[in-house]
């Protein structure tokens, strides 16, 4: 029964692969996996929206959308019809090649991160060997594509998002690949699914061995997460569309569909980010017991990266934007030496691998001292200065 | 340690969250077309025209004294008052118009009339799909009874019916004393088409009030009737606030 | 990208000019500490960029249009437009009579209805020799304390959203000030229009149901503070956003007239309640906060210190209510005619300083009309504290003088 569910989509795409003669069979199982993602992840994405919605009313003591439909169910196909049938208006400065490009190439690249990234225990699209690498060339791609839309609207608010997309990706690349650096040293591998495979197994059968519960890969999962943030121009970090500041930034110039798209590639490279994140860290697919490896191992996945997708919208409830300068700062001088050290930290534990009895707890203190300290240092130089104040009172 | 007002912060909203499924101090939205707040007996929204009786335009109180025309700060009352068939004004509004797009709902109309008969309504739904004409209010619109003065106001329709007995009856004993001072001469009474409701709670103070009311100036000018004592309709029932009933 | 050079600088227009392009000069006063001061056309940093923030921007508060000149996007050059709410505020009070007047002062600072009422009746107070009854003197507090505390809860709330919360803490305060704008509807029968002052008094009386609902209201706001204060206060994102932003030096703050929560941020100790001891406030016991720094943190600070302090007046004021009459009876609203003369009649606000200056002919409308409107005068310096600042904060810079269009433009 088990094996039979979590078969289940390979069954699906047998199935249906057979009635194809041999020859295309490999082509049209290729095209399976491109329809299915693009049909789960855009139905994920259509409720990712209004879930965020949801919750960010329920933050924020409001209901959140509840008039389309039974609870509000049907607001992101409302959201559709809407955006579909607004006026698409381009400006007349603007370039209108780039301009349209802009967001079929962001939607683009945040759909090809998809295929490294293994869903379910066979449920992968791509097996790369070096899926990694390959990922991260598909996520900077998008960011360029927020800057062809900047750039192409010929609007000073889109030029200074722009600008402010591109620094915050050239700043925020270097900490989540250090933050990736060591769990592809230390699993010896860049293929996504090896490195999920390499996190499966459980000590008493309750505790897995998920990267995330070591201390360098805590430290790694923070800055990652932080990081991947930043590369979906989320909350806090959403300073290119910094809506205070730049009323839209890249996106002002955009209506209706194309403005859709936009918010789909956020959606997709959230998803996507945080799908690496949960495969990196958060064991993919594996369960995180032993006795419940009966649920299959793509809904792991899919919960997994649903947790991880609901505290990135709490962070999103709860902060306030950073300046283009501290968020720069943050990472040159926050994230980028933290992920350094955790890089050395990383290879301490590779190197005591074999400490056992008592050691094993000098080698949990050591890493996370060497991790911990770091943080409260470096942190104190950050934030020197910056301190609540008390106040006197005029007589 | 950094972050620790990040982790604060965190907590409250979560705090937040989980309340809003409990909580309804965290969940103080109000569905609106569904569930609908009581509103407060004080609320007001635009005026409107009180009338006794039923009759809603005989029995309008209202004697187009153009009071609430003049003080209306963004004058929007137009009143134009009722000619009887020789030209002469009667007390009555013959166009009394209010525009819904241009009042601001201050209440000024409603204590400067001296004869209770402007109100603030409590209908806050006046959606309309002509900007112009469409939110022009005229007589007809704006003219409510009493009962429904009760309704949305009870303690202040309450006190207002009590006053106006109260004048009303002082009205009477003074027609009562002129009319018997002048029964020699031409019987007099004012015949003001304005009867006043007579569901009023009787006032308790009758007979203190009774030797003010010849110290009151003859204010309502008392035209000539035939038969003063012909039907309810006969006594000038409008002489509440001296200021206002000066000719 | 075009690049217009700042066209107000003069003998720049197209011209690579060397002047020295002054742009850190301000008739108010010394250019800010930190700015970057350097020449236009500098072959080494490109030219500047003048963009139009405003009049339909997310974060201007109403139609507010700030010309602002960037480098880069360091603000050089700031130059703020307003009057697009303009609406003839003080020639329409010419026009009307002294109690017509009074609903418009609502529209005036829609923020704050109850206090802009209160400055208007003790100006017309003082020119036709009226004075209030003890127990509305004691209303008059309430209602202006608590419509303090509704100003500062939206203004907190909008300055975090300036500041790019995704609405949370706005809406938090609002929750808040929900509960007091019930209030109020209950009492005068609106939500932000409240005409409620009359000249001698109050218009209607609260009662003993309301003033039980109030008192409670009051009691369980400081737990609200706390939650607020520990939600963002300590926020080490907001600290660096505020702390050091816009700074604001006590002499410029003098020179240039600001009063209110923007002063009292740079260190002047100066609250009209305390200085004219108008109404009863001298009979309260309540501290006035002042800031060290000046600049937005503290300004922010000084926000949620005052509706501190406003609690403990308005706990006083429930304590020592008396009984009376809301209003004198001999009072005269309706078809006042003052004697000639002057008044000047001036309340501390929430935003600062809010005084009406009349002049009387002796009929029934005044001769001249004047307000002065706080947030206007506050706004006067907002260049001076965006030099060297990015755009990100001039926003939040703006929200923080905490500004209501209807009064600036009036």
């Amino acid at each position: 029964m088990t094996a039979t569910l979590e078969r289940l989509p390979l069954l699906v795409r047998d199935w249906i692969t057979g009635f194809f003669p041999e020859p295309v069979r490999w082509l049209v199982s290729g095209l399976l996996a491109i329809v299915a993602i693009l049909a789960v992840f855009g139905l994920y994405f259509a409720y990712l929206t209004l879930a965020e919605r949801k919750f960010l009313g329920r933050f924020q003591n409001r209901p959140g959308p509840n008039r389309t439909g039974p609870f509000g169910l049907l607001q992101p196909f409302a959201d559709a019809v809407k955006a579909l049938t607004k006026e698409d208006i381009v400006p007349q400065a603007a370039d209108k090649l780039l301009h349209f490009l802009a967001p079929c190439l962001v939607v683009a690249f945040g759909l090809i991160s998809f295929a490294v990234i293994p869903f379910g225990r066979y449920l992968i699209p791509v097996d790369l060997d070096a899926a990694v690498l390959y990922f991260f060339a598909a996520g900077v791609s998008s960011e360029l594509a927020l800057f062809m839309a900047g750039w192409a609207s010929h609007n000073k608010y889109s030029m200074i998002s722009a600008m402010r997309a591109l620094a915050q990706l050239i700043s925020y690349e270097l900490p989540l690949l250090l933050a990736v650096v060591p769990v592809i040293m230390l699993s010896g591998t860049l293929s996504t699914s090896k490195i999920v495979v390499a996190q499966g197994g459980w000590t008493f059968g309750i505790i897995p061995h998920w990267n995330v519960l070591t201390p360098w890969g805590f430290a790694g999962f923070f800055i990652f997460m932080i990081a991947a943030v930043a590369e979906t121009n989320r909350s806090p970090f959403d300073l290119p569309e910094a809506e205070s500041e730049l009323i839209a930034g890249h996106l002002t110039e955009y209506s209706g569909f194309k403005y859709a798209l936009f918010f789909m590639a956020e959606y997709f490279g959230m998803s996507a980010l945080c799908g690496l994140g949960v495969t990196l860290f958060l064991g993919g697919w594996q369960a995180p017991i032993d006795i419940l490896q009966v649920v299959p191992s793509y809904v792991w996945f899919m919960v997994k990266l649903s947790c991880v997708i609901f505290c990135l919208m709490w962070v999103r409830a709860t902060l306030l934007r950073l300046r283009i300068d501290q968020l720069t700062r943050l990472a040159w001088k926050f994230l980028v030496p933290l992920g350094l050290i955790n890089l050395g930290n990383a290879a301490f534990w590779h190197l005591s691998a074999d400490w056992s009895g008592p050691l094993q707890i000098v080698r949990w203190a050591i890493s996370a001292a060497v991790i911990v300290i770091p943080f409260v240092l470096i942190g104190r130089t950050l934030s020197s200065g910056l301190a609540p104040r008390t106040y006197r009172y005029a007589t | 340690m950094l972050g620790s007002g990040i982790i604060k912060g965190l907590a409250v909203t979560a705090k937040n969250f989980v309340g809003s499924f409990h909580d309804p101090e965290r969940l103080p939205t109000v569905e609106y077309p569904e569930k609908r707040l009581t509103l407060p007996e004080a609320y007001r929204s635009f005026p409107f025209l009180v009338f006794d009786g039923e009759n809603a335009i005989d029995g309008l109180r209202c004697v187009a004294c153009k009071m609430c025309e003049n003080e209306c700060p963004p004058q929007c009352i137009y009143i134009i008052p009722e000619r009887d068939e020789k030209g002469r004004p009667v007390k009555k509004p013959k166009v009394f118009d209010i525009d819904l797009s241009v009042c601001m709902g201050c209440q000024i109309c409603v204590e400067v009339c001296p004869f209770d008969s402007i109100k603030m309504d409590q209908v806050f739904e006046v959606a309309a799909t002509n900007r112009f004409e469409g939110l022009i209010a005229h007589r007809e619109m704006l003219a409510k009874s009493n009962t429904y003065y009760h309704q949305i106001r009870p303690t202040e329709a309450a006190e207002v019916d009590t006053r106006l007995a109260e004048e009303k009856r002082l009205a009477e004993e003074k027609a009562k004393a002129a009319a018997a001072a002048k029964a020699a001469a031409a019987a007099k009474a004012a015949a003001a088409p304005k009867p006043v409701a007579t569901t009023a709670p009787a006032s308790a103070t009758a007979p203190a009030a009774a030797p003010a009311s010849p110290a009151k100036p003859a204010v309502a000018a008392p035209s000539p009737s035939p038969s003063s004592s012909s039907s309810a309709a006969a006594p000038m029932a409008a002489a509440p606030k001296p200021p206002a009933t000066t000719p | 990208m075009q690049n217009e050079p700042t066209s107000s600088a003069p003998g720049l227009a197209g011209t690579p000019a060397n002047s020295s392009f002054d742009i850190l000069h301000s008739p108010l006063g010394s250019p800010q500490q930190g700015a970057s001061v350097r020449e236009v056309n500098d072959p080494f940093h490109g030219d500047l960029l003048e963009v139009s923030m405003g009049p339909h921007h997310p974060s201007t508060h109403g139609v507010f249009r700030m010309v602002a000149t960037l480098d880069g996007e360091i603000i050089v050059k700031l130059k703020p437009v307003f009057g697009y709410l303009h609406r003839n505020h003080e020639k329409l009070g010419e026009n009307t009579t002294y109690l017509a007047s009074m609903p418009y002062t609502d529209r005036l600072d829609y923020l704050a209805g109850m206090t802009n009422n209160w400055a208007y009746a003790l100006a017309v107070e003082k020119l036709s020799g009226q004075v209030a009854t003890e127990r509305a003197e004691y209303v008059r507090v309430i209602v202006g304390e608590m419509m303090r505390i509704v100003n500062h809860c939206c203004l907190v709330g909008f300055l975090f959203n300036d500041l790019g919360t995704s609405f949370t803490p706005l809406l938090y305060a609002f929750r808040e000030r929900e509960k007091f704008l019930d209030l109020f509807e209950e009492l005068t029968g609106t939500r932000m229009m409240y005409n409620y002052q009359r000249f001698g008094g109050c218009r209607v009386d609260p009662t003993p149901e309301w003033l039980a609902k109030a008192k409670a209201l009051i009691d369980g706001f400081p737990r609200f503070l706390d939650e607020y204060e520990q939600f963002l206060t300590g926020n080490e994102i907001m600290l660096a956003r505020t702390q050091g932003v816009g700074r604001l030096s006590p002499e410029l703050a003098i020179n240039a007239g600001i009063t209110g929560p923007v002063l009292r941020a740079t260190g002047v100790g100066y609250d009209i309640r305390k200085v004219d001891g108008y109404g009863v406030y001298p009979r309260f016991d309540f501290r006035v906060p002042i800031g060290d720094h000046g600049d937005t943190y503290d300004r922010y600070m000084m926000r949620i210190l005052e509706m501190r302090e406003s609690v403990k007046i308005l706990q006083q004021a429930f304590r020592d209510l008396p009984a009376g009459p809301i209003i004198d009876p001999k009072a005269k609203n309706r078809g006042l005619r003052p004697k000639a003369g002057e008044a000047y009649g001036r309340i501390e606000g929430p935003k600062g300083e809010i005084g009406f200056y009349l002049i009387s002919d002796g009929s029934t409308n005044p001769y001249r009309y004047r307000v002065r409107p706080p947030s206007f005068i506050n706004l006067t310096v907002l260049e001076d504290m965006c030099l060297g600042h990015s755009v990100a904060d001039a926003v939040v810079i703006l929200g923080s003088i905490d500004i209501v269009l209807g009064e600036v433009d009036r």
